[in-house]
């Protein structure tokens, strides 16, 4: 009961805040020296639902958005894969740690868009490079939490697996892997965020599509209000990525909820 | 287990010595124990606070192995962990992942069991230690008597030789410990197996125990042996139940 009342006091406050966010985007946009450069509200929302049925280069918006996901999609996918299995081998054996953590914290702090030049130079301007760049942004967070994670696996654990006659493959599919699954979904709910803003930047260079594309497009033709959609966009499907993530992770992860 | 007239020991510890060696200096933590436990028998293994119980039940289990002398379990060496040998952790050692039926079917899994047997294995258990209706929680949702009934069906649906139970009911509050000392008590009277039993808490040792060894600090080694001819089940008021309690706190006293 208690809880309802709560989510729904959340509701009211975020509805609050959103329209006072739009009235103040009026505001400035009307009484203001702004409102000789950058569109209001009111344009910006008809051009984003004129945009679901006229086309914006190639696609409407609905298919620039679906290349993007589907970029993401590849690039998430593949790096989350590779990343818990190169995370978990730092964790669990010395010889993977002392090979491949040395490369990989020298190649940590090099962001996902610092690395576009390169992976043009060496895989083109198709779909390769896209998946590259926005797999180079997720791989780094999955792998530092499953690392960790992989650390941390409580011994006792693999003691009394050990007891119950459990062999190296059932400890480390039924213990090792499980005991990381809530750090691992941690990172790669960072890592979903990261690929989506990486992979907007992927599309600023050499691409046709996609919603980074089209801001980008509106910058190349003075479209401020183009470039205001897309950005509405990419918010709100950042945000929409992130709550699916989360949700996930309350279904697999149930077992490790505090809350009675 | 009738050999030449002679009764087989089940576990067998043969002047078992674990000395711990680090860069520069050794810590002995058992000396030279030798004991033998038989079939079906419920030992404690009673000593004050930090002497090497844990170990020497480890030792057993073969999670550490002894520098000096050997272990034999069912006239086997022991040389690394088995599942003949099922444990019971002061901690629970639970998998937080697993349901209650995934932790008491663990096991048998393991050994390759097909799931319908193995599911009517780990329901027995269940049923055994109380926990009926409660098969799909996790632990986390359990109170501290009930994350040990489940702990302590884990271990039996392996089928071990030898139950080993490190402080089971250590965290435990009172009211739920003497509760807990009955439950199992019901159980091994079911269920029968033998027993090695770590405590410090001496009315937990009369009232479990068929014969209590005395253990001394550390270096650990067997100070005294109590036998506990008291009937089954046994109550804490009884002046006999008194008058061993008794016996083995003086012993320990003069052990200090």
């Amino acid at each position: 009961m208690k809880k309802k009342g709560k989510d729904k006091e959340a509701i009211v406050y975020a509805t609050c805040a959103i329209a006072s966010f739009f009235v103040f985007w009026w505001f400035i946009t009307t009484f203001t020296a702004a409102s000789k450069t950058t569109p209001g509200p009111w344009p910006v929302v008809q051009l984003l639902v004129r945009s679901f049925s006229e086309p914006i280069g190639k696609y409407t918006i609905v298919g620039h958005l679906m290349v993007s996901l589907r970029r993401v999609a590849v690039g998430f996918g593949v790096a989350t894969l590779l990343g818990v299995i190169v995370g978990i081998a730092m964790g669990t054996s010395d010889w993977a740690r002392a090979i491949i953590k040395p490369i990989f914290e020298l190649l940590r702090p090099i962001p996902p868009i610092a690395w576009i030049p390169l992976v043009i130079l060496f895989f083109g301007i198709g779909e390769l490079p896209k998946y590259v760049i926005t797999g180079i942004g997720a791989f780094t967070n999955v792998t530092l939490n499953a690392y960790t994670a992989a650390q941390n696996v409580d011994p006792e654990l693999i003691g009394a697996a050990k007891m119950l006659g459990t062999d190296e493959r059932g400890i480390f599919f039924r213990i090792i892997l499980p005991s990381c699954t809530p750090q691992i979904f941690a990172g790669m709910q960072v890592a979903l965020s990261t690929s989506w803003m990486a992979v907007l930047a992927a599309e600023m260079v050499g691409a046709q599509e996609g919603c980074g594309w089209m801001i980008l497009r509106g910058n190349d033709t003075l479209n401020i209000t183009l470039v205001m959609v897309g950005m509405i966009v990419v918010g709100v499907v950042g945000l929409l990525l992130a709550t699916i993530m989360r949700k996930l992770e309350g279904r697999l992860c149930a077992w490790n909820r505090m809350d009675s | 287990m009738e050999q030449n007239g002679q009764l087989t020991p089940i576990i067998s510890m043969k002047d078992v010595g674990k000395i711990y060696y680090s860069e520069h200096n050794s810590n002995e933590v058992v000396k030279d124990v030798s004991l033998d436990v038989q079939e079906n028998e419920f030992v404690v293994l009673f000593g004050p606070g930090q002497c090497g119980k844990t170990t020497l039940l480890n030792l057993i289990a073969g999670l550490q192995l002894p520098t000096s002398g050997e272990v034999i379990v069912d006239n086997k060496k022991v040389t690394a962990p088995g599942p003949d040998r099922g444990v019971v952790y002061q901690r629970t050692a639970l998998f937080p992942f697993c349901t209650v039926m995934g932790n008491v079917e663990f096991g048998p899994k393991s050994q390759g069991m097909d799931k319908k047997s193995r599911r009517e294995k780990a329901q027995y258990f269940i049923d055994l230690v109380g926990l009926t209706g409660f098969e799909n929680q996790f632990p986390n949702r359990l109170s501290g008597g009930m994350r040990q009934r489940v702990g302590i069906a884990r271990a039996y649906a392996n089928d071990p030789k030898v139950m080993l139970m490190d402080e089971p009911f250590g965290h435990l509050d009172a009211q739920t410990r003497y509760m807990m000392e009955a439950e199992l008590e019901k159980i091994w009277q079911k269920e029968k197996r033998t027993c090695v039993f770590v405590t410090n808490n001496s009315e937990e040792a009369v009232y479990l125990a068929d014969r209590i060894i005395i253990l001394t600090n550390t270096p650990t080694h067997i100070r005294e042996e109590v036998e506990v001819k008291l009937p089954r089940p046994r109550r804490y008021s009884d002046p006999e139940f008194l008058k061993i309690r008794r016996q083995i706190e003086d012993i320990c006293e003069s052990t200090l």
